[in-house]
């Protein structure tokens, strides 16, 4: 129930804050999503949707930092999975 | 889709779990709390993944699970008054009453009316002047701002016949209650990022100081759940207890203030009772008093409707951790999806519905 999914803010409009909304992209799945709660969107940010509204502004620098991180360790267990392994067919 | 596929790749979750496996130098029970979180760990038996010694125990965050039997007798007496249009979520439609569910009603006559979001239901409304139109408005602090806020419109625009069967409930008491409870066996837990990404992750810094238990924020995707996982372990093993937040991308302290602000205008805090648990003090919200004009109950006159639990459901005991879905001797013979004794086995979300359909041959 609380699924919330990423998009991208293609387009926006309205005046009125509580009404603002926008076109999202899901993957190709387009639909209107209300931006009352993040006032701060613009065109080409990405938004977690929930039932119809943006509830936050994705943290693009914090995501690229945390996959960045990630990725790493991934890279870095690998290679020593790869040497652990080499050892153990060759000892 | 960013954001996603990069939290899901294999590699870095089999990293990351290799990693929790070298962490690990005893036994420790850590609890996620929503059942998006449940139905991902099950989806892709991360727990399967994890070192015998890490346990996962399910927690009560599937609002469709925990909304009391008479919540549902409530909505069908309310759906099955002539002239009614009654809105819902889709989750709630088979989730058993007392004697029926609201498939049920519908078969009929009722008009039952599955929307993806309650500003479907305010269109509705706009478009049926002579209708009545009600919402069921169930779910976490993360559904509830959206709620909120189709309340708070129908009110501006002036909405004669739109109000809202309420029935919101609050992650941070049912923790509380966990946390309170003799039985308790959860050191560690994974607080719900979407809840999260609303209220901000204060309210759990209070229940890590209170009870010394360590609580990382997280999210969905396997990558993001083992992420949690580790930095629990990591804490657990070091003796911290501490609030970390793994899910930086969508949480951040203080949480969408604009959300928060919608909410505090049109519900406040509660006693609510939960199904399977009972109630538990001000863990939901109800409308406030401004709003009353707009509060189902009231206008259908719904609050004589009570019902009591089906004895044979151990739904309590799950909901809280302290039994899991196989535990139960009812589990895929007398209850099934199909035909659910409780709430657990309905919702996608719920625990046993998970364990259902990832791990019916375990």
């Amino acid at each position: 129930m609380c699924l919330a999914v990423p998009g991208k803010v293609l387009s926006i409009e309205g005046e009125d804050p509580a009404f603002r909304s926008g076109r999202v992209d899901f993957c190709g799945v387009r639909k209107t999503v209300n931006l009352a709660f993040t006032p701060e969107v613009v065109v080409g940010d990405f938004v977690l949707v929930h039932v119809g509204f943006a509830l936050t502004r994705m943290d693009q620098e914090e995501a690229d930092r945390t996959y960045r991180y990630l990725a790493q360790i991934g890279a870095l267990e690998e290679e020593d999975f790869v040497l652990r392994e080499a050892g153990g067919s060759f000892s | 889709m960013k954001y996603v596929d990069e939290y899901r790749e294999p590699r870095v979750a089999q990293a990351i779990a290799g990693r929790i496996s070298r962490q690990v130098t005893r036994p420790w029970v850590l609890m996620e709390v929503c059942g998006g979180q449940t139905h991902t760990l099950m989806r892709y038996g991360i727990d399967e993944l994890l070192p015998p010694a890490v346990e996962l125990v399910h927690g009560p965050g599937c609002p469709v699970c925990v909304t009391p039997l008479e919540m549902v007798d409530r909505a069908i007496r309310i759906a099955s008054t002539p002239g009614v249009i009654f809105v819902s979520y889709g989750d709630m439609l088979r989730v058993p009453g007392s004697y029926a569910d609201l498939f049920q009603a519908r078969a009929k006559g009722a008009d039952v009316r599955v929307a993806y979001s309650p500003l479907d239901a305010l269109k509705m409304a706009r478009a049926n002047p002579e209708r009545q139109v009600v919402f069921f408005g169930v779910g976490f602090e993360t559904t509830a701002p959206a709620n909120a806020m189709a309340v708070w419109q129908a009110k501006r625009e002036g909405l004669r016949n739109f109000s809202m069967l309420v029935s919101h409930v609050l992650v941070p008491p049912a923790m509380r209650l966990i946390l309170s409870s003799p039985g308790n066996r959860v050191q560690g837990f994974i607080a719900p990022g979407h809840v999260c990404t609303v209220m901000g992750f204060s309210e759990y810094e209070d229940l890590v100081n209170e009870f010394r238990v360590p609580m990382v924020v997280g999210g969905f995707e396997p990558v993001d759940l083992l992420e949690a996982i580790s930095m629990l372990v990591d804490q657990l093993e070091q003796g911290r207890a501490e609030m970390e937040n793994q899910y930086v991308r969508s949480v951040n302290y203080v949480g969408n203030v604009p959300a928060q602000v919608i909410l505090r205008e049109v519900f406040e805090v509660s006693d609510r009772k939960w199904r399977g648990i009972g109630s538990i003090a001000e863990s939901g919200y109800r409308l406030r008093e401004a709003y009353a004009a707009f509060d189902a109950e009231r206008i259908f006159g719904t609050a004589d409707v009570s019902a009591e639990e089906p004895a044979e459901c151990i739904s309590a005991l799950v909901l809280q951790g302290l039994r899991k879905p196989l535990d139960c001797p009812a589990f895929g013979t007398r209850c099934t999806p199909m035909n659910p004794l409780g709430a657990p086995m309905v919702s996608t979300e719920g625990a046993c519905a998970a364990y259902y359909q990832y791990r019916r041959h375990a």
